[in-house]
């Protein structure tokens, strides 16, 4: 691209993406200084295309920032009534007794369950009430940096051929300049990866581990619909080394919201979490509420699990790094909504302090951060994590009770993570195969069908946004050690090995990506790098997503 | 010369459509909407007319609910000068359309207007001949290329096995085809300048138009899944099987 044609535009402050963390900035921005100009970019066709969440929040943030959100409409309209924490045999449960002394962290009285897309969608129309200029279908795939400070970002080129030439409907990318740039991109942000290490935020924090989540959306029959009960499963069908569990809400009309989350960390390389979702729901206890609905989403996406020992730096010159992107996430919770939501608001109460003094980097988020519930909550379930990966799924449960009713969170050690996801893959040889069952078309699917349903679409004639550094180390590290792990855990049937006989290369349907990541983390040489598509290319996840 | 392009908003074509539980229509709540494609390309081809030298204006005009106007800001990123909104109930019978359509051209005075040849949600592919008929103008339907010139408008019509070309005397009705044209991308620029071109609402009421509905929908269904495919063994089996399952021999 000739940066010459390029036009340019500036702002006091871009945000980049618009999910909890970088709406909650942009409102809290124009609630303080009304004169600030805030541009928010989001690369799904509009906000909340590319939002996948459980998603039972606590609405602890949203109030602090609109006390008044449910007469403004807020679509937090179903409480949690009751809740279930099952641990799962292949055929049998057992219900957790007194949840909320064992697992404090999973007792969800005062929340909601809620669609997060939905919600973000109507934050948005609560910034643009604020004058937020609110962008969406355009993707930021460039940081522009000067003199050593962030300055903005750069949307992508539209219209270049498959072959990297200008098509005939070639439009250049737009600069977006601004005094200060938020980076609220989510879990493993593309820009904000490019910003870690221009700045070296990780150095001396834990690197960051992840999980990833999988989820569909069912519509069951009146009589089936319970709203407000939450049900979450440990043990079955995943090994004691293999952190993961199911959720299952019932919310809205006649809607539940089915998923599973399994810890990137695994280690078989045969594992397909896809394929671990779809047979959860064939267990007695997801079945009975699932059986004579029919499935209207579907949907992906990876989740930091890092906690607070793998927070990076947060400030640089000219901006700060929000949300799940800078790994905000309660993670024995699985909630990091209303974390994003917060710290996106700390984050623009430190860009109008710097804003006053002209400062170039807006340090006092840092304190702002320390010093709010935020850190005090990170810290309390700083261990829980770890001492999964550490001891297993049973032990570490046993730690986590003892963690939370004998030592309230206060344990005067930190248990850390050592590796970083990719590199827990063990060989193909080393590994058993799991026996996963066809899908009968009713209760299980297979992965096309599935993406079909997350209305996901790229326009086809562009780069591959998913780009192999290194061909030649496909062949020799992801076939001839692991046997192309990316066509087991990438949700979206992605990548695909042909010739498998003879001679062996990889496949990949850019087209049916979900932008959940997952390939960018879980590569073992780290040599698939995801980069943003076309503006608005990707999922379209509908209503109840 | 003026060129109005009427819009509609519908359910984006890459959304799967759900039906809704009763049975009483497509379910369009929190679902995402954006322009008819085929008006994308009725826009496109006015905006090139345009910048031949050939148009001086291009007014863009949806019928629909508040949100429509999401579409025109669309379209004028696209390059359309000016939008209307005439507010309605969501999506109106092509008639009222029609009708609704004829008072903004007998305001606007065009000499072409050029639409969708059918919206992709129903498919009815009416409005730009209801137009046609209710002004007493030449309509040029299905066009796969758009030649203005001496106070003609020439097109070329995609039928069955080819093309048919036409020559209309200006004002006239056209209706664009998928091979038209191939639509350009709104930039960001231009969606940041088109926040600031103008748009004018009103409401259907004060038209003086009836849009009272006429056709009632009985029923709405998804189509029958497709079944999987089966392999047969042998050529006396696929027989067997055409002969008494499919019943096609
Ligand atoms: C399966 C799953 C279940 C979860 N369940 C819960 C739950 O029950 N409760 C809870 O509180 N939390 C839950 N979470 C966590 C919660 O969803 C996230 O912590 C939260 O969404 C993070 O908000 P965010 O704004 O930081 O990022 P995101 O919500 O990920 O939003 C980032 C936005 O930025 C956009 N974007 C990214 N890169 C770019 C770019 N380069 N240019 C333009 N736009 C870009 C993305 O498209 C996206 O819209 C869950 C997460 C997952 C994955
Ligand atoms: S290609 Fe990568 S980012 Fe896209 S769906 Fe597959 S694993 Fe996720």
């Amino acid at each position: 691209m000739s940066e010459a044609e390029r036009e340019s535009m500036s702002f006091d402050v871009v945000i980049v993406g618009g999910g909890p963390a970088g709406l909650a900035a942009a409102i809290r921005l124009r609630q303080l200084s009304p004169q600030t100009s805030v541009c928010l970019i989001e690369k799904g066709s509009e906000i909340g295309a590319h939002i996948v969440s459980g998603a039972v929040i606590e609405p602890r943030a949203l109030s602090e920032l609109l006390p008044d959100w449910k007469e403004r409409g807020a679509p937090l309209n179903t409480p949690v009534a009751t809740e279930d924490m099952l641990f799962l045999t292949e055929t049998r449960s057992f219900r957790v007794p007194a949840l909320d002394k064992f697992m404090p962290h999973m007792a969800n009285h005062g929340n909601y369950i809620v669609s997060l897309g939905e919600v973000c969608r109507w934050l948005a129309s609560q910034a643009e009430e604020l004058g937020v200029e609110i962008y969406p279908g355009f993707a930021a795939s460039e940081v522009l940096i000067e003199n050593n400070r962030v300055v903005g970002v750069a949307t992508g080129d539209m219209g270049i051929t498959r072959d990297g030439k200008q098509g005939p409907n070639y439009q250049p990318g737009m600069e977006l300049r601004a005094t200060y740039t938020l980076f609220a991109e989510g879990c493993r942000g593309s820009l904000t990866k490019q910003v870690m290490q221009h700045y070296d935020l990780r150095k001396g924090v834990d690197p960051q581990t992840y999980g990833l989540g999988i989820k569909e959306v069912w519509e069951v029959p009146p009589e089936k619909h319970r709203p407000g009960l939450v049900q979450h499963s440990f043990g079955w069908p995943m090994d004691d080394n293999t952190y993961g569990g199911a959720w299952l809400y019932h919310f809205g009309e006649n809607l539940v919201s089915y998923g599973f989350v399994i810890g990137l960390d695994y280690s078989n390389t045969w594992l397909s979490p896809f394929d671990e979702m779809q047979r959860v729901k064939q267990h007695p206890a997801f079945r009975k509420h699932l059986e004579g609905g029919r499935r209207i989403s579907y949907g992906a996406r990876a989740l930091s699990e890092g906690g607070l020992q793998a927070i990076p730096r947060l400030t640089f010159p000219g901006g700060a790094l929000t949300g799940d992107s800078a790994g905000f996430l309660n993670v024995p919770k699985i909630k990091g909504t209303h974390t994003a939501m917060k710290s996106g608001m700390l984050a623009a109460e430190a860009l109008v302090d710097a804003m006053s003094t002209e400062r170039v980097e807006p340090a006092s988020y840092v304190q702002l951060i320390k010093e709010s519930w935020l850190w005090d909550e990170l810290k309390s379930v700083r261990n829980i994590r770890p001492a999964f990966a550490r001891f297993g799924m049973k032990k570490g449960a046993v730690y986590s009770a003892i963690d939370a009713m004998l030592l309230k969170g206060r344990a005067p050690w930190t248990l850390h993570f050592r590796h970083q996801d990719n590199e827990e893959l063990l060989a193909a040889s080393l590994c058993e195969k799991p026996a996963y069952p066809k899908p009968d078309g009713k209760l299980t699917f297979d992965r096309l069908s599935s993406v079909f349903l997350s209305n996901t679409n790229h326009e086809e004639d562009q780069p591959v946004h998913l780009r192999v550094k290194n061909q030649g180390l496909w062949r020799t590290v992801n076939w001839d050690v692991f046997h192309s792990p990316e066509s087991r855990y990438c949700p979206a049937g992605v990548y695909e090995v042909v010739n498998e006989t003879s001679e062996p290369a990889l496949h990949i349907n850019a087209q049916n990506c979900v932008h959940c990541k997952t390939c960018d983390i879980k590569d073992p040489a780290q040599n698939i790098d995801w980069t943003v598509p076309e503006g608005s290319g990707g999922p379209n996840y509908p209503a109840g997503m | 010369m003026k060129i109005v392009v009427p819009i509609k908003r519908v359910v984006d074509y890459n959304i799967k459509p759900r039906v809704k539980p009763d049975g009483s229509g497509v379910e369009t709540t929190g679902v995402k909407m954006s322009m008819n494609p085929f008006d994308e390309i009725a826009v496109e081809e006015a905006v090139r007319l345009k910048e031949k030298g050939v148009a001086t204006e291009v007014v863009v005009v949806s019928v629909g609910v508040q949100q429509a106007q999401d579409t025109l800001r669309t379209a004028m990123a696209m390059g359309a000068d000016r939008a209307v909104l005439v507010l309605s109930e969501e999506s109106p019978e092509p008639l009222a359309v029609a009708k609704v359509l004829k008072v903004i051209v007998a305001k606007e005075d065009p000499g072409l207007v050029i639409l969708g040849k059918q919206a992709i949600d129903d498919d009815m592919n009416a409005t730009g001949q209801m137009l046609a008929g209710l002004l007493g103008w030449g309509q040029g339907t299905f066009a796969g290329n758009v030649e203005v010139a001496d106070g003609k408008v020439k097109v070329s019509r995609e039928i069955d096995g080819g093309t048919e070309d036409v020559s209309l005397v200006l004002p006239a009705i056209v209706t664009a085809d998928l091979r038209l044209n191939e639509p350009r991308y709104a930039s960001l620029p231009n969606i940041m300048k088109a926040k600031k071109k103008p748009l004018e609402t009103l409401n259907v009421a004060d038209l003086g138009v009836d849009t009272t509905r006429r056709l009632t929908i009985v029923s709405v269904a998804e189509p029958a899944e497709r079944k999987a495919g089966i392999k047969v063994e042998t050529v006396s089996e696929l027989v067997e099987k055409l002969r008494n399952e499919a019943k096609v021999i």
